[in-house]
């Protein structure tokens, strides 16, 4: 158990914007008794409790599940999208990560495709739409054949399900200098490609989530791979390469069934 | 408006009422399909398959959300594994026995036909996710993996590592962001609906408050699906989502629909114990670690404290294979909560006094280090990075939290409640789990009522009403919109002067059903939890100081609409567990208790379902009774010895 020796305080330097419109500021916030046990959220409802017991405005910010699974939280602290643990999303970064005087900066996801809707609350719509636009088996419901109808060899299953593993939080794109979704993106597409069930749609769906990306507003990938070191679930960066190479593959072969079609009339 | 329960089950032999009445009863011809409108409100499981499958079978569907996307309902949060009769194992699994391991775990306390439908469709849902793409955990063959959960002796938990309820969600949602492509599902995320609307007696609508801009607005259907998960947030500490709420069935059940067993809660054995009062919610290891991990405590007080590596064998308790030897560490949820508060009340609690271990001592020492993360290695890492101790090297310290509700709203066989129109689905209704949930059951039940039951029962109601046309200017719907601004204003009229924070009374509320309504219950602790409640309740009223007045984006006023709707829940769930005075699974009266401290049902008095009928926030509730009849199964005292 904690004691009151182990509290800290901590300055926050916290990003301020009253909406969508408003061109926001920082504003410092006295952390005061924080202790190591808390998680990053944690300490931000302590600080929100004495806020409003002061008569002031709370800093808003999203969670839900608090077990680093549903992918609501996502700040960027001291510059790194979820801060400074690997592998961690912000509801599971613990205050044992700072120390007592320690100013700390809190951000949103900076992103075109990611509106500011109120401090470091931004609506990321943008990536279901992009799922919506091919990220999905068109399996209707119904009966279909046995699970075990069609083998799946573990290794393969193993490498769908660490793509699959992605919570959609959007640290690769807050991550990103271009604010590139390629690794979200990615990862859907690598997911479904590895499954048999993912084999009849592989080439629709890759061009077709590519070109809502940038639809959406997002950057293009530079290989730079700061979206995999923020990424709280690892996803590889193989994922961003076979993204590339099935929508070249897709794009020729769509070329030439084409030019078949062509050549036929 | 009367409650009148009906349950409408299927007459005939019990393995044939579900087909036969998928024959029966009456299918909307497709051409006529685009002409209903169907609200379903949440994105869990139930939600999102729900809404795909309306949706593909060409209903036009209008989908509703409180998080900022349909794919972080908290059916993701879901670790261990999904059941299904499908006996890959061929170690004696069938549809009978499953059935049968549900009916029992829930201590004889659910619907013969509802969950022998339910065991029907489980092989189904399977091949349903695997189409999807889902991916499942694989044997070196390429054939489905399968596990043993808690009150089974069979393995028939699938799953796809820890991270089972992500997986099947993610599939679901992308089935319904299909349909969302196609313009058959109108989303709304970051929207709540804080009202139902009733039109002569019929559910027709809601009323919904936009999240990021506050707007009120008012949603015409020909029908309600309500899929918006259970209120084990009411503990305020429990494994559930910040944002899970009761809001929408809760609101359902003020405006007629009937609320059966509110006080059937589970309360999960291995969760990560509370480090201190900070904190704001649990984190829950999954069952499935009872497979490999073995659960004891010292034998002596003085050891307690001791770094337990040093603690020899013979000192050891392990004390669910001791009392249960047939199932041992792998006992139903609610028995292997109760022994670990009997362990610690009796002094032999270790960390802070309320915890046990589970060690995996023994199981790296036979399989090594590596098959253990394989198949627990995400719960390790999340164990550690909360705990900061490595689980692979010392023992998990573990202690029961809140993590279900089994309780919920009462709908009959068609998942209809007793308002017409209002479809209840998944972890919101009561139907299939009687007094404590198996394991693993429900990620399965979830998918079936969204999958594979209401895609029929929908139809049939749709098919066999006259419909008057109501729009969104019906008076009904002028009078519930003038609610919905009254509460918000009411939640915001102190504030400037108001002393005391939404979060102080939910923590309050919180503390006072664990203590009273939590793991085990008397008539003395629940009559003071009732005037405490409602001393709280009226304290909130007229204290509450939520700190923005903002109409926009205000989290913290959201969060108080919900506690104010759990401030009335709690009061029924404290009821319920008074006038039930037997114990059963999850419920446990002190009064009734074995000799050795089992729950000690009372069949001849308590072999009912409650539904308690809503009369006014301070009146008395009215309770009204479905009896439960088997005839199928032969009720027995429950053992796992």
């Amino acid at each position: 158990m904690s004691t009151h020796e182990q509290s800290m305080t901590l300055n926050l330097k916290v990003w301020k914007q009253k909406g969508p419109k408003d061109s926001g500021h920082f504003e410092m916030v006295t952390a005061k008794n924080i202790i190591k046990e808390m998680s990053f959220l944690e300490m931000l409802d302590v600080v929100n409790e004495d806020l409003i017991k002061l008569g002031k405005e709370p800093i808003e910010f999203d969670s839900d599940c608090r077990e680093g699974i549903c992918g609501t939280c996502g700040i960027v602290i001291n510059g790194q999208a979820h801060g400074p643990w690997k592998a961690t999303t912000t509801c599971q970064l613990h205050m044992r990560a700072f120390n007592d005087g320690d100013t700390v900066i809190l951000e949103p996801w900076r992103a075109k495709a990611f509106p500011v809707l109120k401090d470091l609350v931004v609506d990321r719509s943008s990536f279901d739409r992009i799922i919506a636009s091919g990220g999905y088996t068109s399996a209707k419901t119904g009966p279909h054949p046995d699970g075990n109808a069609m083998l799946i060899p573990k290794p393969i299953a193993d490498r769908a399900f660490d793509a699959a593993a992605c919570i959609g939080c959007g640290a690769c794109v807050a991550a990103c200098p271009n604010a590139s979704a390629s690794l979200f993106t990615g990862a859907k597409i690598t997911h479904l490609m590895m499954t048999p069930q993912g084999q009849a749609e592989r080439e629709r769906r890759v061009v077709s989530m590519v070109d809502r990306m940038d639809q959406e507003g997002f950057g293009s990938c530079t290989n730079i791979g700061e979206c995999r070191a923020a990424c709280p679930k690892d996803i590889s960066l193989d994922s961003i390469a076979i993204m590339k190479r099935e929508y070249m593959n897709a794009f020729l072969k769509s070329d030439i069934e084409q030019r078949e079609v062509r050549e036929d009339a | 408006m009367s409650i009148i329960l009906d349950s409408k089950i299927p007459s005939g032999p019990l393995a044939q009422k579900w087909s036969s009445h998928k024959s029966n009863i009456k299918v909307v011809n497709p051409a006529n399909k685009r002409k209903y409108d169907v609200i379903v409100v949440g994105t869990g499981l139930a939600g999102a398959s729900a809404s795909a499958s309306l949706a593909e079978l060409g209903y036009n569907v209008k989908t509703f959300c409180v998080q900022d996307s349909p794919r972080r309902a908290h059916s993701i949060a879901a670790q261990g594994g999904i059941n299904a009769a499908k006996n890959y194992m061929n170690d004696g699994d069938s549809v009978y026995r499953l059935f049968y391991d549900t009916i029992k775990g829930g201590d004889y306390r659910s619907r013969e036909a509802n969950v022998h439908r339910l065991a029907e469709c489980s092989a189904g849902i399977i091949d349903q996710c695997v189409a999807q793409g889902v991916p499942f955990a694989r044997e070196y063959s390429g054939e489905l993996a399968n596990r043993s959960f808690g009150g089974t002796q069979v393995s028939r938990t699938f799953y796809a590592r820890g991270q089972t309820g992500q997986q099947l969600l993610i599939g679901a949602y992308q089935a319904m962001m299909r349909q969302v492509e196609l313009g058959r599902v109108k989303l709304h995320a970051r929207t709540e609906m804080l009202d139902l609307v009733l039109v002569n007696g019929k559910a027709r609508g809601i009323i919904t408050r936009d999240l990021t801009t506050g707007e009120i607005t008012r949603h015409a259907a020909h029908t309600v699906i309500l899929a918006t998960g259970g209120y084990g947030r009411i503990f305020y500490l429990s494994t559930n989502a910040w944002n899970s709420n009761c809001t929408a069935i809760w609101q359902a059940h003020k405006r007629g629909a009937a609320f059966s067993n509110p006080c059937f809660t589970q309360i999960h054995p291995t969760c990560i114990p509370v480090s201190g009062d900070h904190q704001s919610k649990l984190t829950l290891m999954s069952e499935s670690l009872r497979n490999d991990g073995r659960v004891w405590t010292p034998k002596r007080k003085e050891d307690i404290k001791k770094d337990p590596s040093t603690i020899k064998e013979e000192d050891r308790d392990y004390y669910l294979e001791r009392k249960y030897p047939s199932f041992g560490n792998l006992v139903p949820r609610d028995i292997a909560s109760r022994a670990a508060k009997e362990a610690c009340d009796a002094g032999l609690g270790v960390g802070t006094g309320r915890a046990v271990y589970l060690d995996f001592r023994d199981a790296i020492k036979r399989d090594g280090e590596k098959t253990v993360a394989d198949k627990y290695g995400n719960l390790f890492d999340m164990y550690s990075k909360i705990v900061d101790e490595n689980p692979y090297q010392s023992p998990m310290k573990i202690y029961p939290a809140v993590h279900y509700t089994m309780g919920g709203l009462w709908v009959d066989y068609n998942l209809m409640s007793n308002i017409p129109g209002l479809h209840v689905l998944g972890e919101a209704n009561f139907s299939d789990h009687g007094a404590n949930r198996l394991g693993a059951s429900a990620l399965m039940q979830g998918l079936c009522d969204g999958y594979f039951v209401i895609p029929y029962t929908i139809g049939d109601y749709l098919a066999s009403q006259s419909f008057e046309k109501v729009d969104t200017n019906h008076p009904e719907f002028k009078a519930s919109e003038e609610f919905v601004n009254a509460k918000i204003g009411a939640l915001l009229k102190n504030n400037s002067k108001a002393t005391k924070t939404t979060t102080e009374y939910f923590r309050e509320l919180g503390l006072t059903i664990w203590d009273h309504v939590g793991m085990s219950r008397n008539e003395t602790g629940l009559k003071q939890a009732i005037t405490k409640i409602q001393n709280l309740r009226n304290e909130f009223w007229e204290n509450l100081k939520i700190g923005s007045t903002s109409s926009e984006v205000n989290k913290n006023l959201e969060l108080a609409s919900k506690v104010a709707d759990f401030l009335e829940l709690g009061e029924l769930m404290a009821r319920d567990a008074l006038m039930r005075k037997e114990s059963c699974g999850g419920h446990f009266r002190e009064e009734s208790q074995s000799p050795d401290g089992e729950a000690l049902r009372d069949d001849a008095n308590y072999s009912f379902v409650s539904a308690w009928e809503f009369k006014g926030v301070d009146k008395e509730p009215v309770l009204h009774k479905e009896p439960l009849i088997y005839e199928n199964i032969k009720i027995a005292t429950r053992s796992y010895k």
